[in-house]
């Protein structure tokens, strides 16, 4: 049916079903294991499930339409994660290797598609294990009471409260000054700030005693760090469904908008977050799965884990929003409050006399009698929907909006610990995943001498990506992460994804594809997975890599900053990167994307260039001990 | 003290000037209060305001606000200001009232207790009330928010600096705890690793000698083995 693109030699590359077999009988090999089926599911329930289910998802649900969101997501899920997910499982298992390992093994000039996700996972880690640091900074200041950022701190000559704080919000204040110490600009590093560098450190010393050897240690660690959360979750769902206003929330979240399902914006945000969601194309899940047995039911999997996602993200978005309706109707009360207090001093009435039902009432009658004192009050419009639809995402979410709902419970710390525990354990299982997409494809390249211990070298990456990470403990660390949040982690994604199903479809060829799952899991792939590979998929990456390149570069590229002395302060203040940024933003996603047609074309002139026609790379990884090679006189 | 009057001028002058005498003084009482009525008035330049919120402090234990409640305002403000002079003794009749209003406010003035047509300066009474403001706000059950003298600000809690910042006592154990285990875990590996390189010495020696003296398939051959033909099997594989 489809006319594969011609792979000489692919035979002698990889193991063979019989060798497979064998190997599988006499345990050969020192490549890991995993200790049981469990460890093996929650790391990948882990690595799938992270920050971005919690702070991204409800966010895109709440703003695209509620409830009418989930269609074209669980659309989205069936047609693009699933199968994605099916085929790095498949693949991994089959191959035996890391992501490297796997890309050289179909095709010799495909060793680019395994150095990209070696470049991103990398990049990814780095920043996302500071998120983590910033993470540990809130979980260590919440062992006091009352928390430091329910109130405004008061200033040097005690005589009334910091500018900055009262102008903006306790939250929002301790978020930017106290944390972050942010500067104005990007351009302004303002040096490092010591407290964000003890975090970082002891972020990094963490994910380093989890990873130390491999899936030895993960294996235990994830018991813990892919549980917790649902426990946290489930007990802040428990507790939110008990504070008031919460139910407004949940309302709030799914009250479906059916037109927004013309609006294509909604379709493509569906499709990228289904596919940031799973954590795909960073190598990772093709290492995990390497290590499993060769009869691993890996459809199973497949189909399990992305069910398990997906339910994540949509109880997380309903736990969320319970506490978000509930800080949404404290505002609105304090709002109201606020209001009504105005106008008993204003015009000395008893206390009592207006409440929060005859209020519009009362509001009309003084107004009609006294307009000009109605003027001077200057009273705010309280409206529950402005606060319920004041939907943050990111770290905004959980660094100022729900640790402001949290100061508003009785008990705060108990509340601001669990939820900190849990967004920890949400990114350090996340890390795991990223740590293997790096460590295994270094190990794969022979980058390190090959009798280095696996803990030096996952030390030494450990080392080089904390030294690196420096950059997000300046006064300007912030715009430096949501750099490359925007372009490391997007861009790149979409590339190495598209190229690895093209890979495996149309150079390692779908039949061969077919017959080794049939090895392994016992029965065909049916039709649903044949057109999905085929076509649906790689279409759907593809659309949305085209709309976000276009997106990105036909816009003014722009970043959020906090600036004290800005007009509209406390709103942030929307700067342009300067012109040097730009050389950063192509290494972030230029690089990476550019590395996987730039290795093809640097062997194929090192292939021209030599005498001999080494045709079949020597793969001699320590993730695949198979070494074969035929050298053809040219 | 108007009977002492009344007799006292009666038997003084004749009973017709005794009555101008008398009407004089009564009209001077009844001034009295009008004269203190001017010198209490919304917007005094010596006045305060107060605002009192029983409700929001004290919900549904809160008290009914009657004339009672203003008399123990004026005592205390009296006690504020004896505390405040020291040597002056004020007088429940040197805080006057007036401008009472539902909400509940009204405003205030200090008279001076030699000279009750002079009011004390503004200053002087902020300086009273800021020194006792603690006492005052629990004799009504109240607090600074909800006992508001307006124009007189609450001076702020001086922040309670520990000496080491609790953040830092949790990040100390868990970066020694994570330290520990790095180095339990790093020994480990290591221990492990020279019990297997002791091991596999052991065996390892008796196969290396093995395969060195020559011995294959169970024959001892002489002379040593050429390892460089190890692979070759692939190679003349028919």
């Amino acid at each position: 049916l489809v006319k594969i693109l011609p792979n000489l030699g692919l035979g002698d590359r990889i193991p063979s079903h019989q060798e497979l077999e064998r190997m599988e009988k006499e345990e050969a090999g020192d490549r890991p294991k995993w200790d049981n089926k469990t460890q093996y599911m929650l790391t990948c329930v882990g690595f799938c499930v992270g920050l971005g289910n919690v702070w991204r998802f409800p966010y895109l649900c709440q703003s695209h339409g509620g409830g009418a969101f989930m269609i074209p997501f669980l659309i989205l899920l069936v047609l693009e994660g699933i199968p994605l997910l099916h085929l790095e499982f498949a693949i991994g298992q089959r191959l035996r290797s890391g992501s490297v390992g796997v890309w050289t093994a179909i095709n010799p000039y495909l060793t680019g598609v395994g150095i990209a996700s070696l470049l991103v996972s990398f990049l990814v880690g780095m920043y996302y294990n500071t998120i983590i640091a910033w993470v540990m900074w809130y979980f260590f200041n919440s062992f006091q009471n009352p928390l430091p950022w329910s109130q405004c701190p008061v200033n040097a000559n005690l005589t009334d409260l910091v500018s900055e704080c009262t102008r903006s919000s306790p939250v929002d204040y301790f978020w930017y000054r106290d944390t972050l110490n942010t500067s104005t600009s990007i351009g302004d590093s303002g040096g490092l700030q010591w407290w964000m560098v003890l975090c970082l450190l002891c972020a990094w010393l963490l994910l380093y005693v989890c990873c130390l050897r491999g899936i030895a240690t993960t294996g235990k660690a994830v018991y813990v760090t892919s549980t917790l959360p649902y426990v946290v979750l489930t007990i802040f769902l428990i507790r939110g469904l008990t504070l008031k206003g919460s139910l407004d929330g949940i309302k709030f979240l799914f009250t479906p908008d059916l037109n927004e399902l013309m609006n294509p914006s909604t379709w493509l945000d569906a499709g990228a977050q289904v596919f940031y969601s799973f954590s795909l194309a960073f190598g990772g899940l093709i290492s995990f799965s390497s290590y499993n047995s060769v009869h691993n039911n890996c459809e199973q999997d497949a189909v399990i884990i992305s069910i398990i996602n997906g339910f994540t993200s949509v109880y997380s978005a309903t736990v969320i929003y319970s506490i978000i309706g509930f800080r949404a109707t404290e505002r609105f009360d304090d709002c109201l409050e606020g209001n009504i207090l105005a106008l008993l001093n204003a015009f000395n009435l008893a206390e009592g006399s207006i409440k929060e039902g005859n209020y519009a009432e009362s509001l009309q009658n003084l107004n009609g009698t006294f307009p000009e004192t109605i003027q001077s009050l200057d009273l705010k419009t309280c409206d529950l929907q402005t606060f319920l639809s004041q939907g943050v995402e990111g770290t905004g979410l959980a660094f100022i909006v729900f640790t402001e709902a949290i100061t508003k419970m009785p008990v705060s710390p108990l509340w601001s610990i669990l939820f900190f525990i849990m967004l920890f354990c949400l990114g350090l299982s996340t890390m795991f995943g990223s740590i293997e997409g790096t460590v295994v494809p270094l190990q794969d390249l022979n980058i390190f001498p090959k009798r280095w211990p696996k803990e030096a070298i996952t030390g030494i990456v450990c080392l080089v990506s904390f030294v690196i990470a420096l950059i997000f403990a300046q006064s300007s660390g912030n715009y430096w992460l949501a750099l490359f949040d925007s372009f490391a982690g997007s861009i790149p994604l979409l590339v190495i994804a598209f190229c690895e199903m093209i890979a495996v479809v149309y150079i390692y060829g779908i039949d061969r594809f077919n017959k080794d799952i049939e090895f392994m899991i016992g029965h065909k792939p049916n039709l649903f997975w044949q057109v999905t590979w085929r076509f649906v998929s790689p279409l759907i990456v593809l659309v949305i890599f085209v709309f976000y390149f276009v997106t990105k570069v036909s816009s003014n590229v722009t970043y959020i900053a906090w600036n004290p002395s800005s007009e509209d302060f406390p709103t942030l203040e929307v700067l342009e990167y300067p012109a040097w940024i730009y050389v950063i933003i192509f290494i972030l996603a230029g690089v990476p994307s550019l590395v996987v047609p730039g290795t093809a074309i640097f062997k194929l002139i090192r292939r021209c260039c030599s005498n001999k026609n080494v045709y079949g790379a020597e793969v001699d990884t320590v993730s695949a001990k198979v070494q074969m090679f035929t050298t053809k006189m040219s | 003290m108007i009977s002492y009057v009344f007799w006292g001028s009666l038997a003084l002058s004749g009973i017709k000037e005794g009555m101008l005498v008398w009407i004089l003084f009564l009209l001077c009482q009844v001034g009295a209060p009008a004269l203190a009525q001017d010198l209490c008035q919304r917007d005094a330049p010596n006045g305060y305001k107060v605002r009192i919120s029983l409700k929001t402090a004290l919900g549904e234990d809160a008290y009914e606000w009657n004339q009672s409640e203003m008399f123990f305002f004026q005592a205390t403000m009296a006690f504020a200001m004896r505390r405040h002079f020291q040597m002056e003794t004020y007088n429940v009749d040197n805080i006057i009232l007036c401008v009472q209003t539902s909400r509940v406010s009204f405003w205030f003035v200090v008279t001076s207790p030699d000279n009750t047509t002079m009011l004390i300066p503004k200053a002087d009474v902020e300086k009273a009330v800021r020194m006792s403001r603690h006492r005052i706000n629990n004799a009504f059950l109240l607090s600074d928010r909800t006992l508001e003298f307006l124009g007189i600000y609450p001076t702020l809690a001086a922040p309670v600096n520990p000496d080491t910042p609790p953040w830092l006592i949790v990040f100390g154990v868990v970066i020694g705890a994570v330290c520990v285990g790095i180095i339990a875990l790093l020994i480990s590996s290591l221990l492990q690793k020279r019990r297997k390189e002791k091991g596999m010495t052991e065996d390892g020696q008796d196969e290396e000698d093995m395969q060195v003296k020559g011995v294959e398939n169970g024959i001892n051959l002489d002379g040593t083995y050429n390892r460089g033909f190890t692979d070759d099997d692939r190679f003349t594989k028919l």
